[in-house]
């Protein structure tokens, strides 16, 4: 087999193992709930493709190929296991799908169920997002364990555990009913949007391992998007990473220097990535629900603004973080209500917010302390502003944030 | 329960302790840092040490006294302080390392204090 042809067999594996893998382990696990047997059926299919394909050459459909061969692979697994839950109707269902010839395999797409399954109520949620990111998008323990801050161990174990309570826990795999669907789509929303913050905070822009996770985290709204079209804040979810994606260069000089939003050259910002914001924001708002993604999106939106005005409306933008503080009274819309109230309504009025929250809350919470900073200098207030500035730097975790702010402290 | 950060710092971090230049970047983003660690109310203390040249390793062997001029280990980043700090749990550890200045530049290492072993050595 030549070097070129075993090169194209790599380069179609990873394509297919990265826009397959979430649709396979979904569809291989939604039987049995068993996504850790999935995972290891279809990363055992991955390594027969390794040695498969460069010698026979490329499967005509390499999905299918990858199903066959998983499903053969989970039947030996499960036969292996003993597991209780490989009934006998499982194993029939698994051996009808293994016998069928591979070309006409089409299966339906259980992602949507396996996102929530992944977000359940029954879950700890610190796990919702990992768990999103290793069965959906197939990124490996050691890549997650970096992002969140833990030891690949001890996310393995998490991930483990996790996985075992989905299949011994009595979580079904399906869409919650309408009832309660609200509440489940909001933690599949907040565990994409946690998946994004993370690669966000990590320096964007200079950290490709930070990078990969925030466009991890869009690929994953895009496929939820798709699943679940009429959702308006599924759609807002999307629209308000893309506005932060694309600012993505110009938050940073050529130097490393950290430029904020209100510095930023509207030219450095992405046009097509706003457009397709926009887009997924008008669409949401046909909905006619409004929700937290959706208000979060329309003040970015007011933002991207600026490239065609010249000027940021601030009014609008304080009156989107209020209806945002009404819905949703987190540390982060109030201190970002702060921010637009000082800036519409002046220093003093964005102060008396700030001074409306419990300092208890905000004692590890760092954007507080740099607006607060901001807001106190510019009132003149040159030793409470110091302070301030201190407890942000103190906070902060990104380098340039941190030299920023000693440079605006003076 | 209580972690230690070991803070583990490169030649030129120990050397940019002796230019003396109160306004250094590094310097106040550690007079932040402390100051964030106090107010958040997780400070048990703690101290920087100097440079590991000043660093002296004794040993004993064969009952009689080894001593080696410089820091234990010879690698390019030296333990240049610590601090311990109470909190609930590693992963708070965790962030509060990476706030740590030292963290972007060299590293901070974790670890829980043995209450357990200190008891067996306290008696």
């Amino acid at each position: 087999m030549s070097e070129g042809n075993q090169e194209s067999a790599h380069r179609t594996i990873e394509r297919v193992a990265r826009e397959s893998y979430g649709r396979l382990v979904a569809y291989l696990s939604s039987h049995t709930r068993d996504v850790a047997s999935a995972e290891d059926a279809l990363s055992n299919a991955l390594l027969a493709a390794l040695t498969a394909w460069p010698r026979d050459g490329l499967p005509q459909n390499p999905e299918a190929w990858l199903l066959t061969t998983a499903r053969h692979s989970l039947i030996d697994l499960i036969r292996h296991q003993q597991v209780a839950l490989a009934s006998e109707p499982t194993l029939l269902l698994l051996r009808e799908g293994a016998t069928e010839a591979p070309m006409s395999v089409n299966f339906p797409d259980e992602r949507l169920k396996l996102l929530f399954v992944c977000a359940h109520p029954a879950i700890d949620p610190a796990m919702h997002t990992p768990l999103m990111l290793q069965t959906v998008l197939g990124l490996d323990a050691v890549r997650i364990a970096h992002a969140f801050l833990v030891s690949p161990t001890t996310m393995g174990q998490r991930l483990v555990r996790a996985k075992t309570k989905i299949r011994d826990g009595g979580i079904r795999f399906e869409v919650p009913q309408e009832r309660e669907l609200p509440q489940r789509l909001d933690a599949v929303l907040e565990s994409i949007y946690a998946a994004f913050g993370i690669g966000w905070d990590d320096m964007a822009g200079v950290d490709q391992r930070g990078r990969d996770l925030a466009e991890e985290a869009i690929w994953l709204a895009r496929v939820l998007a798709e699943l679940m079209p009429n959702e308006a804040e599924v759609q807002g979810l999307l629209a308000l990473m893309l506005h932060c994606e694309a600012r993505r260069q110009a938050r940073r000089a050529p130097d490393g220097r950290f430029v904020p939003l209100s510095e930023q050259e509207p030219q450095k910002w992405s046009f097509p990535l706003i457009e397709e914001a926009e887009r997924h924001l008008a669409e949401a708002s046909r909905r006619g629900r409004a929700g937290r993604f959706q208000l979060e999106a329309a003040i970015q939106s007011v933002h991207a603004e600026r490239a065609r005005s010249g000027r940021t409306e601030w009014p609008a933008i304080m009156l989107f973080y209020a209806q945002l503080v009404r819905i949703s009274p987190t540390l982060g819309s109030r201190t970002g209500y702060a921010a637009g109230v000082g800036e519409a309504s002046g220093p003093e009025a964005g102060l008396a917010v700030l001074d409306g929250i419990d300092p208890d809350d905000v004692s590890t919470y760092q954007p507080y302390w740099a607006v607060r900073a901001h807001l106190l200098q510019r009132l003149g207030k040159a030793s409470e502003a110091g302070d301030a500035f201190e407890r942000a730097i103190g906070l902060a975790e990104d380098p340039a944030v941190r030299r920023f702010l000693l440079q605006r402290r003076g | 329960m209580q972690f230690a950060l070991l803070i583990f710092e490169s030649p030129e971090a120990f050397a940019a302790r002796n230019n003396n230049d109160e306004t250094d970047a590094y310097l106040g983003a550690w007079r932040a840092y402390h100051k964030a660690l106090v107010e958040a109310g997780v400070y048990i203390g703690g101290n920087p040490l100097q440079s590991p040249e000043s660093g002296t390793t004794v040993r004993i062997k064969e009952g009689r006294r080894r001593v080696q001029d410089g820091p234990f280990a010879d690698t390019k980043e030296q333990l240049g302080g610590f601090t311990i700090l109470e909190l609930p749990s590693l992963d708070a550890a965790l962030d509060w390392a990476a706030r740590c200045p030292a963290a972007s530049i060299g590293a901070v290492e974790v670890r829980p204090v043995s209450a357990e072993y200190l008891r067996r050595v306290t008696g």
